[in-house]
């Protein structure tokens, strides 16, 4: 775990970490905490490798490199014994009530704990009871080692400080008896376009590295040793997985007001506006591709400047969190009226109102599901993790062409700001489906067997011809209004009842059509093992309790639902029917998902694991509640509480 | 093939009250599409709420009747996707200037190529006649209990404090006037503002036709009524920006004209500026073929129905192995 106040290098140095881990061959998950502060306030990146892949993060930390006071005291009784603290020994004489940004619920346990056990309450006691809890406490005086640092490149001292948090991954390196080599190639990577920045962290990373070899000798408990990796893989964080899926699911207009944690998407969309198109395609040979991004007034003109780009055939979308959805709601009802096939991503945030505007949450899938007055239909998807949340933003257009509806892609902020690495991405595989949708030739033969082009007309499916804005030879209208087949105002108490028909029936195709490998991902073998359900970024923790338990001798499914509306009711029942038990694992309050399954299935679940203090869930605490929870023992209602 | 004005009229009834000064703007726009041999494919009028909200309905080009206030954002999104469509926006005055307020400024800071036509007529007439944005100060119109006591909003110097790069003000019972205008703001390479005065005979008894044309003050001479509103052509005013360093100059004196109201309301162009990069010319810069391939025209898909990107550029930025 790396941390430190925000601006002073938490996320690049974790960065540049976990690329040279990523370079060792090992498999990498990243959790980024931050406040919502530009500077000064606590940040912390915790970082997981492992020779296989990993999807979560661990309650418990083996190794904290801190840039300041602040982050030994919050993170101490993290790191378990043997794990070590790389710290300055500047830091041993902060007394820690006086930390101006800690707040005082931290400051109070800790400096009771310590007066407990008969310490003061300075950062340097802290320091000595961890050494007696057999923690390692690794001291690099960061203010020398910048200023030899500055005379070997003949720089002033303040321009040199810039590499105080490369210091932290030296030493680490050295402490974990790891290839410095790969540290430096991270830092290539990370500073390319800058070769003599990138020189200068080179250098402090390697005069660190230099430091603690000499100084603290090796035997520390964990090491980082190389493998050879399998394949070609990429690390990335969760909005730049969506952002790559929706430009290969065929997106070309993104809209977006400046929302956490919601905007790095689009903003990454932005830097990578000119696309390359598949080569050895005849018909793309001569043509290029773009995405256009757009940053609104705010989230009302977002909703409706994307959902005005899909009635010109366009496949469009925005992205936002909580605020703005809730903003968003209105148009969305729009969409839905007009079956425009608009698609939102969705990350949720802990909530309401601002609530916790860097934080985790899963509180809004009601709020997805029902947001906008008046009944109409609409898809929320939900993926589970990264590589999810590429596919799924590809498969969001599909689904919002063929069904001629609103789609909500529901993630949140654990799976935007966490990272991971992944075999690269298969782009070839990504089908483009886009159901009714008219070209110029097409709506010619419509033409030739109808009067006249009706954007609303009456079938079988309830899926209507859609001809974009524009074409030679058809004009159309859209209303908000009830309205007839033309999308005329018609308030005519049959055309109502025929229209609504219409417009709701089309969730029934959805359920048929969607195949259920992409309603639920269920991993189990038998169908009377106690079954965990849950949907979203909780997946990863889930699974690996579950491997966890499985080495125990101890069986649980996973079923995690990624079609959440409509509900794939059938599916679900005949996977979990026969469940010796049902638990819920979701980050919330209330339980959602539990409350819509028993309304769409009439089943009830047994346990309830919840948490909602703010902080994704841990492989740990999932598997002590699940253990729990097969045991009897403990409350139906389970809240854990993991994290800083 | 030349249509005829006719030729844009839809077949759908027209439930505007009678004598409704949105008659002369709909007849307008329907000569005015005739006059620039637009197809009505190539048209699209997007509308609000309220009474002006109705006005695609009855016109036979395409018709997006979108929310309250959101016709400017549904409009930028379909131009800006497919840069070859002429969008018009026809909202009325308390739907673009009261619940839309914060699209119509930020429109004018794009300067996208579409033309926003504002029906004003001071009150919400589909609600039942409350004071909109643009009812003066102490007015008391038929349908308040008592007189507005909010400040009206100037909707020319709005435009011009905001950026639009057109700005004019027509009044809907001079169809002759008002079409020729609506030409001028549809052939305008920018965004375009038309303030379209317009009577409510059913709401408002003060800013009514006969005040317009005052009828209540005739020539001495002749006994002739003589019409609160007169044409800014005819005063020799120039609203057209020639060149980038006169642009505060024609502006100010936009603004100075825009303040006269009462017993002499202009009609006519207030400001053109066509110096002034569109926001299509913005993305361009950028994307260089924007315009030869926005996103309404790009392939998406392979033949055989499969992603037609490459990403190895980006996988190659994200890859560690």
């Amino acid at each position: 775990m790396v941390g430190g106040a925000q601006g002073s290098g938490v996320d690049s140095g974790a960065n540049i970490f976990a690329r040279a881990c990523c370079y060792a061959g090992l498999y990498v998950f990243g959790n980024r905490e931050y406040h919502s502060n530009i500077k000064g306030m606590h940040s912390y990146f915790q970082i997981r490798v492992a020779e296989k892949p990993v999807y979560c993060h661990r309650s418990y930390v083996d190794l904290l490199a801190t840039f300041d006071a602040e982050t030994l005291v919050r993170h101490r009784y993290e790191v378990e014994r043997p794990g070590g603290i790389i710290f300055d020994p500047a830091y041993e004489s902060v007394k820690i009530k006086e930390i101006p940004t800690l707040d005082r619920e931290v400051a109070d346990e800790s400096t009771s704990r310590l007066k407990e056990k008969g310490y003061g309450t300075t950062v340097g006691e802290l320091l000595e009871d961890a050494r007696e809890d057999g923690i390692q406490t690794y001291p690099m005086p960061y203010m020398t080692l910048v200023k030899e640092i500055a005379e070997k490149i003949g720089e002033a001292p303040s321009k040199a400080a810039r590499v105080t948090n490369v210091l932290v991954l030296g030493a680490s390196f050295a402490i974990l008896e790891s290839d410095i080599d790969l540290l430096a190639k991270a830092i290539g990577a990370i500073f390319g376009a800058k070769p003599s920045i990138a020189e200068m962290n080179v250098l402090g990373a390697r005069v660190a590295y230099d430091y603690a070899n000499r100084n603290f000798g090796t035997g520390f408990g964990v090491k980082l040793e190389k493998v050879e990796p399998s394949g070609s893989r990429i690390f990335l964080m969760g909005n730049q997985a969506v952002a790559l899926g929706k430009l290969a699911g065929g997106c070309r207009f993104q809209t977006y007001y400046p929302i956490t944690p919601a905007a790095d998407e689009s903003e990454y969309l932005e830097a990578n506006e000119r696309l390359d198109l598949t080569a050895g395609e005849a018909s793309l040979a001569k043509t290029t591709g773009s995405i256009v991004v757009v940053q609104t007034e705010d989230e009302l003109a977002a909703i409706n400047m994307a959902t005005g780009a899909v009635l010109t055939g366009t496949r469009a979308s925005t992205s936002t969190s909580g605020p703005g959805f809730s903003l968003m709601a209105e148009g969305l009802g729009w969409a839905g009226m007009n079956e425009a096939p608009v698609v939102i991503t969705y990350y949720q945030r802990g909530a309401p109102a601002t609530g916790l505007p860097t934080r985790h949450g899963q509180d809004d899938l009601r709020f997805a599901i029902h947001a906008a007055h008046g009944e109409f239909a609409r898809i929320v998807l939900a993926s589970g993790d990264i590589q999810e949340c590429f596919y799924d933003a590809a498969l969001a257009f599909n689904y919002a062409e063929r069904f001629q509806m609103p789609v909500i892609h529901l993630l949140d902020k654990a799976l935007a700001n966490s990272s991971n690495t992944y075999p690269t991405f298969n782009t070839s595989n990504i089908k483009i489906e886009r159901g009714e949708l008219l070209d110029a030739g097409g709506l010619q033969k419509l033409l030739q067997r109808e009067s006249e082009y009706k954007r609303f007309q009456l079938t079988e499916s309830g899926i209507s011809p859609r001809s974009p804005l524009g074409t030679p030879g058809a004009v159309f209208w859209n209303t908000g209004d009830e309205h007839d087949e033309r999308g005329h105002i018609d308030e005519n108490p049959t055309n109502r009842t025929k229209m609504m028909q219409k417009r709701m029936k089309k969730l029934e195709l959805v359920e048929k059509e969607i195949p259920v490998s992409e309603k639920i991902n269920f991993f189990g073998e038998q169908d009377t093992t106690p079954t965990v359900v849950s949907w979203g970024s909780p997946k990863g923790a889930v699974l690996e309790a579950k491997e966890r338990l499985h080495a125990e001798g101890t069986e649980i499914n996973l079923l995690q639902l990624r079609l959440i509306h409509p509900f794939p009711a059938a599916d679900f029942s005949r996977l979990v029917k026969n469940a010796e038990r049902i638990m819920d694992v979701e980050m919330n309050y209330s339980g959602q998902l539990a409350g819509i399954i028993r309304e769409k299935t009439g089943i009830l679940i047994d346990d309830l694991i919840l948490k909602y203090n703010g902080r994704p869930m841990s492989s740990d605490e999932v598997y002590d509640a699940i253990a729990n929870a097969l045991a009897g023992k403990g409350p139906r209602r389970q809240v854990l509480t993991c994290g800083a | 093939m030349a249509l005829k004005a006719s030729d844009f009229r839809s077949d759908v009834h027209n439930d505007w009250c009678p004598a409704c000064g949105d008659f002369g703007i709909l007849s307008a726009l329907q000569i005015a599409l005739a006059e620039l041999k637009l197809q009505p494919h190539q048209v699209v009028v997007f509308s609000g709420i309220g009474c002006s909200g109705k006005t695609p309905h009855f016109a036979r080009v395409n018709g997006i009747h979108t929310l309250h206030g959101r016709a400017v954002p549904f409009a930028t999104g379909a131009k800006l996707a497919n840069p070859e469509l002429e969008a018009i926006i026809m909202g009325g005055d308390g739907d673009g200037l009261g619940i839309g307020m914060g699209h119509f400024v930020s429109a004018g800071r794009r300067n996208i190529d579409m033309t926003y036509m504002i029906h004003d007529n001071g009150v919400y007439g589909l609600t039942k006649g409350q004071a909109s944005p643009t009812l003066q100060l102490g007015l008391k119109t038929k349908g308040l209990p008592s007189p507005n006591i909010a400040a009206a909003v100037n909707p020319v110097a709005l435009a011009l404090a905001a950026g639009y790069t057109f700005v004019a003000r027509g009044y809907s019972y001079d169809v002759r006037t008002l079409k020729e205008l609506m030409k001028k703001a549809i052939l305008h390479r920018g965004l375009a503002l038309l303030d379209i005065l317009q009577p409510c005979p059913t709401y408002n008894d003060i800013n009514t036709k006969e005040w317009y044309s005052g009828e209540d003050r005739p020539d001495a001479k002749t006994g002739k009524p003589v019409p609160r509103y007169y044409l800014l052509e005819e005063t020799g005013y120039d609203p057209v920006v020639h060149s980038l360093d006169e642009s505060f100059a024609k502006i100010d004196q936009a603004m100075a004209r825009s303040r006269e109201w009462g017993d002499r309301i202009p009609v006519g162009v207030f400001y053109q500026n066509e110096l002034i990069p569109t926001f299509e010319d913005r993305i361009s810069q950028r994307i260089r073929d924007y315009t030869a391939n926005p996103p309404a025209r790009q392939l998406i898909g392979t033949d055989a129905g499969r992603s037609a990107i490459d990403l190895t550029r980006m996988f190659e930025d994200l890859r560690v192995s």
